[in-house]
């Protein structure tokens, strides 16, 4: 096999024995493109063809302002949940040994594995103020099902296994000898969990929180049906991307998914700061 | 570990435990917690589908099964299931072969393309398809001047499932591949094998409880997929309408029994999915273990 000299030193691939990888690669890169990317670039040029002002008459809408916040807001309050309750329930699971632990366990993956239709026409059903749980919360004033609340427990019944999926196993290699070691210097409890456990724990807990978040901004399914959907004040940005569909605007529907992408990347991007920061903190 | 000064050690100083577990008391309160919290999340809502669908007796629920449009609607889901899946499962595998045997510029960025489905509400990889092939899409025209259909139709359908459920079987099989390496591809071929042989008597067998793991979970998304594919399908009953989509539809129509009783089957796919990751992890952690839990 001879190598063109394209530049000295650098090569698009290191050369191997095995075969396969124009095939294997060629083809990877021609679906990836006609699925995901054309398609994606489609919605960026779309965008991007409706002018300045006319994307920022849609973005600055009072109602789509609205969506967006419901949107960021209630994915942002049930991240915050999950990662108290999802280190919790993973702290349950790994370090403490009782019956029925392997069922509590798999059972975690729930919200992968259950369409989020199903999801949310059974927590609805459960929180509606005649439901198991909704008739337990009327006397105490508290609505749940049809508020911006019910969205917020949608998505920590969608979020959960993010959080608890991440943890887990950083929790499962904590070495017990560092905190024996943290004990017999004189440290109590409370000290070794949040000066030495705490620290070890921080990154896989930020990209939980984050894994969480992220889904719960651009979830739909289990959220719509109990939400309530009613306009400024429980409809998500997802939803009114569909109302917008339904009444042929695709402008706006374009402009809406185009800031949820730019915001969810813009996410994306301050979360890894969060955990370069982390990683130079706690080292 | 088993040095026996430490051992004394620990003997000796019982006193120390507090520190390095918490009491029981403070056990016994986070175990409750954490398992009420699982239970109300988790357990009451997987509980109440089967409760809400037998509701009316038995006799309701597989009346309400056997309706014509709640069997096309199954026929459906099988249908784009049955295509979507083995699609993803060939790039899924083409992509690892490529990615994890062979090092390239732009490895790395090719594996982040690769998980960007996760990161796009599914509303969005619906809306997506509607600006390429919708009436005022990119391509409206042309596909309208040809006659071919395919918003509001089945290869729509196939398409938004196809786009969420692309990254599930990559994901599973690329760190796997990397990690065994190509220690046994190269003695393969070394013995004379083909290539087309070294992936088939080698490679595949090495990871064929990872990619049935991944398949698994393709699977459960590519059925339970309610936002894309509600974006492109129309919702046109007996024709277009998915499983969760015709959930939907009886819900909307106060149809609590139709609805939950065409829920419990997606529930019973759910648990079943979960009963056999469970059994994939238990017997074949260390294979997939590289890829566990997402």
């Amino acid at each position: 096999m001879t190598t063109a000299p394209v530049k000295a030193g650098w090569r698009f691939k290191q050369p191997s024995v095995i075969p396969g990888f124009g095939l294997t690669l060629g083809f990877s890169l021609a679906y990836l493109t006609l699925i995901i990317l054309i398609p994606l670039s489609g919605l960026v040029w779309r965008s991007a063809a409706l002018g300045w002002t006319d994307f920022w008459a849609i973005a600055a809408d009072r109602r789509t302002l609205n969506a967006l916040k419901i949107s960021f807001g209630t994915a942002f309050l049930a991240a915050v949940v999950n990662v108290v309750f999802g280190t919790l329930v993973a702290w349950v699971l790994v370090r403490y040994r009782f019956p029925g632990r392997r069922i509590a366990d798999a059972m975690v993956d729930l919200p992968f594995a259950l369409p989020t239709a199903v999801a949310g026409i059974a927590l609805t059903t459960l929180y509606a103020p005649n439901g198991w749980i909704g008739h337990l919360l009327m006397p105490l004033g508290i609505k749940v099902a049809y508020t911006p609340l019910g969205i917020v427990v949608a998505l920590v019944f969608i979020g959960l296994p993010f959080v608890v999926r991440t943890v887990q196993p950083i929790m499962e290699e904590i070495d017990k000898e560092v905190e024996e070691a943290a004990a017999t210097l004189g440290a109590n409890r409370f000290q070794i969990i949040t000066r030495v456990l705490f620290p070890g724990l921080a990154p896989a807990i930020i990209t939980g929180f984050s894994l969480a978040f992220a889904r719960g901004v651009g979830e739909y399914g289990s959220v719509i049906f109990i939400a309530g959907n009613l306009p400024f004040k429980s409809e998500i940005a997802p939803l009114l991307i569909v109302i917008r569909l339904e009444e042929y605007n695709y402008e706006a529907a374009t402009a809406i998914a185009a800031i949820m992408l730019a915001l969810s990347f813009l996410m994306l991007l301050v979360v890894n700061l969060a955990q370069t920061w982390s990683r130079k903190r706690y080292g | 570990m088993a040095d026996p000064e430490i051992k004394s050690y620990e003997l000796h100083h019982e006193s120390q435990s507090a520190a390095v577990t918490e009491s029981r008391p403070i056990k016994a309160v986070l175990m409750a917690i954490a398992l009420a919290f699982l239970a109300v999340f988790l357990l009451l809502p997987l509980i109440v589908v089967f409760h809400e669908a037998l509701a009316k007796g038995i006799g309701a629920y597989t009346e309400a099964l056997s309706s014509p449009d709640t069997r096309s609607a199954i026929r459906l889901t099988l249908l784009v299931a049955a295509i979507s899946v083995p699609l993803n499962v060939i790039f899924g595998i083409s992509a690892a072969w490529a990615i994890a045997k062979f090092e390239f510029k732009g490895k790395a960025f090719l594996t982040t393309l690769i998980d960007l489905p996760f990161s796009v509400s599914p509303v969005i990889s619906g809306l997506v398809y509607v600006l390429l092939f919708g009436a005022q899409g990119l391509l409206g025209a042309w596909l309208k001047a040809h006659g071919i259909v395919i918003l509001f139709a089945v290869p729509g359908i196939v398409l938004a499932t196809i786009f969420v459920t692309f990254p599930f079987v990559a994901r599973e099989l690329i760190p796997l591949m990397q990690e065994q390496g190509n220690g046994d591809e190269e003695a393969a071929l070394s013995l004379g094998a083909s290539g087309w042989q070294a992936f088939w008597y080698v490679t595949l067998p090495n990871v064929k409880w990872g990619l049935l793991y991944g398949v698994l979970l393709c699977n459960a998304r590519a059925m339970g997929e309610f936002g894309a594919v509600s974006v492109v399908s129309g919702h046109i009953r007996g024709l277009t309408n998915t499983m969760p989509l015709h959930v939907e539809i009886l819900y909307n129509e106060y149809n609590a029994v139709g609805a939950f009783a065409v829920a419990s089957l997606l529930a019973g796919l759910a648990l079943v999915t979960l009963v056999l990751k469970t059994l994939l992890e238990m017997r074949y952690g260390a294979e997939i273990a590289a890829t566990r839990g997402h």
